[in-house]
């Protein structure tokens, strides 16, 4: 379903500041596939869901998504397949537009915009019903500006947005980690809740060791850019947080005197 | 004479109103601080002075100045979007290009004089309507018209692109909108009603004057800040009326000043004041407030 052969990127190449973040990333995804991805700070997680997302030209390497190669898109023309949420609450929601009009540029995601009304009376309903699936009364405030929202809702909502018509890859980039344990807790349901019940294929990067073996069916994880490990569904089984430590000790050949550099987002 | 003061300066809200809805699509909605407007203001004001100068329809010359406000747009955004030039100075190089370019719209002069000349607002007098009232009349026609066809644009799938550009251009491209293309019709937007209030002030004034768009973008800021100060910004059409209002209290307090005997040539050190003082208040505001006991 997605497939990444060779993805190379460097950053302010030839300058003091170069840093390679992504060094050959080879990747197959099936459809379906829900995929945690770990690793410590400026591992490369979240810039290969940008490079994945279109963000940023790839140095290398070639992205196809149904075989077809998306590589050479730009950013908005790749949205119409990918959704994606952001760690930052605010990234994700207009913060000046009201609740049914940030749904209902989320209901055209990837469609040709056109001079006619964006909020109709038929998609009111219809995002009612989706609002009510985040049980969090906000089917009642459809008019609300989404500045007035908390975090929480706003990040549950994004999540709605990018789902409304479902994309053919969700991209999550730890979009717990801002907020508070209880209201993580709650999105992170949410999360479950509707990749199972669209069957979305996701690629979820999270610096929680526990969520990381739970949800999905594989874990990722990286370190300087690179895949150091892959574990399926059953391997994950028989893997607890301390072996995940050891693994990770192995295959990047650090000793690490606690766990804070995978904890850490 | 006084209550003509206050009606003069009601009239020139309106007429100056739809600059300020202009300035408000690029500054407010598009989050672009656009400095064309000082060049698409007189190349408005120059090219309906010019049509109606040589002896053609003032209506023509008022819809050429629409057409090529949105063009001058229409450059900017290219030089932003597409040869990746910052905001501000793609804004600034065309201010600057547009001063050499109206200097040949108004045919080498710096200044074309109306004077008893066929205008758009003798021609509203002319359909029956009292002298003293036309330029009323056609201004609040123009600017309420300008209102509606704006706020139902900004509503449309279009609209609701380029108002999320201005807010969060991350998340609307993560959408599937490309950023480039709403920038460009929001800058096309706004300067066309830029330009189209410099063409109706020009007849209004019976003059065009090649300096007359100078420190536009600051009147226009001073008028879409003082507008949500009074009037607010709740919902949207509210916001689009309150810009308006804005103008017009921005006249009224430059006539207030002009009475109280400040020569018109201190009114942008005054413009720019306002300004000032308008967008540092939360910080004063900062200052002045009492001593909060921490703590319950």
């Amino acid at each position: 379903m997605l497939t990444l052969k060779g993805i190379r990127k460097t950053f302010n190449p030839g300058s003091v500041n170069e840093r390679m973040a992504l060094a050959g990333i080879d990747l197959e995804l099936q459809t379906g596939d829900v995929v945690t991805l770990i690793g410590g700070n400026g591992a490369g997680k979240s810039t290969l869901l940008n490079a994945v997302a279109g963000v940023y030209p790839l140095d290398e390497g070639q992205i196809f998504i149904d075989q077809q190669e998306v590589d050479g898109l730009p950013e908005y023309v790749r949205a119409s397949f990918i959704g994606r949420v952001f760690q930052d609450p605010m990234m994700g929601t207009a913060a000046s537009m009201t609740i049914e009009e940030n749904l209902a540029m989320a209901l055209k995601r990837g469609m040709r915009r056109k001079l006619r009304r964006g909020v109709l009376k038929k998609d009111q309903e219809f995002f009612c019903e989706h609002l009510q699936l985040l049980g969090l009364g906000l089917e009642n405030r459809l008019t609300t500006r989404v500045g007035l929202l908390s975090g929480g809702q706003r990040q549950a909502l994004t999540l709605l947005m990018a789902t409304l018509t479902p994309p053919k890859l969700l991209l999550l980039d730890e979009h717990t980690a801002a907020l508070d344990p209880n209201t993580a807790e709650k999105v992170l349901e949410l999360t479950e809740l509707i990749i199972n019940r669209y069957k979305l294929t996701t690629l979820m990067v999270t610096h929680n060791m526990e969520d990381a073996l739970r949800i999905g069916n594989r874990t990722i994880m990286m370190h300087e850019g690179r895949t150091i490990l892959d574990l399926g569904e059953k391997q994950r089984k028989n893997t607890c947080i301390p072996d995940l430590l050891e693994m990770f000790k192995k295959a990047s050949g650090i000793t690490m005197a606690n766990d804070k550099m995978l904890l850490a987002n | 004479m006084t209550a003509s003061i206050w009606f003069g300066a009601l009239e020139q809200g309106l007429l100056w109103g739809v600059m300020v809805l202009g300035v408000y699509i690029t500054f407010r909605v598009l989050d672009f601080p656009d400095l064309t407007v000082d060049g698409s203001f007189t190349l408005g004001a120059a090219i309906a002075a010019r049509i109606i100068f040589e002896g053609y329809n003032p209506w023509l010359g008022t819809a050429l100045a629409l057409v090529l406000g949105v063009t001058a747009g229409l450059i900017t955004g290219f030089l932003n979007t597409r040869l990746r030039i910052a905001p501000l100075l793609s804004g600034i190089l065309m201010m600057i290009a547009l001063y050499s370019i109206n200097l040949r719209v108004m045919g080498s002069k710096s200044m074309l004089s109306l004077l008893r000349m066929n205008t758009i607002f003798t021609d509203v007098a002319a359909l029956g309507i009292p002298r003293d009232y036309a330029v009323f009349t056609l201004g609040l026609i123009v600017v309420a018209l300008t209102c509606y066809l704006l706020y139902t644009f900004l509503l449309t799938e279009v609209g609701m692109a380029i108002r999320a550009t201005g807010d969060n251009e991350q998340m609307i491209r993560s959408l599937g909108v490309n950023t480039n293309s709403t920038k460009v019709i929001g800058l096309a937007l706004g300067n066309g009603l830029v330009a189209l209030s410099g063409a109706m002030v020009a007849q209004y004034q019976s003059y065009c004057d090649v300096g007359m768009g100078i420190g536009m973008i600051v009147v226009g800021l001073a008028s879409v800040i003082m507008g949500e100060v009074v009037i607010g910004n709740k919902t949207l059409l509210r916001t689009l009326i309150a810009v308006v209002i804005g103008s017009i209290i921005y006249r009224v307090v430059i006539a207030l000043v002009m009475r109280l005997g400040l020569p018109t040539t201190d009114l942008k050190l005054f413009t720019a004041i306002l300004v000032i003082l308008a967008m540092s208040s939360p910080i004063i505001k900062e200052k002045f407030r009492p001593v909060k006991l921490k703590g319950r």
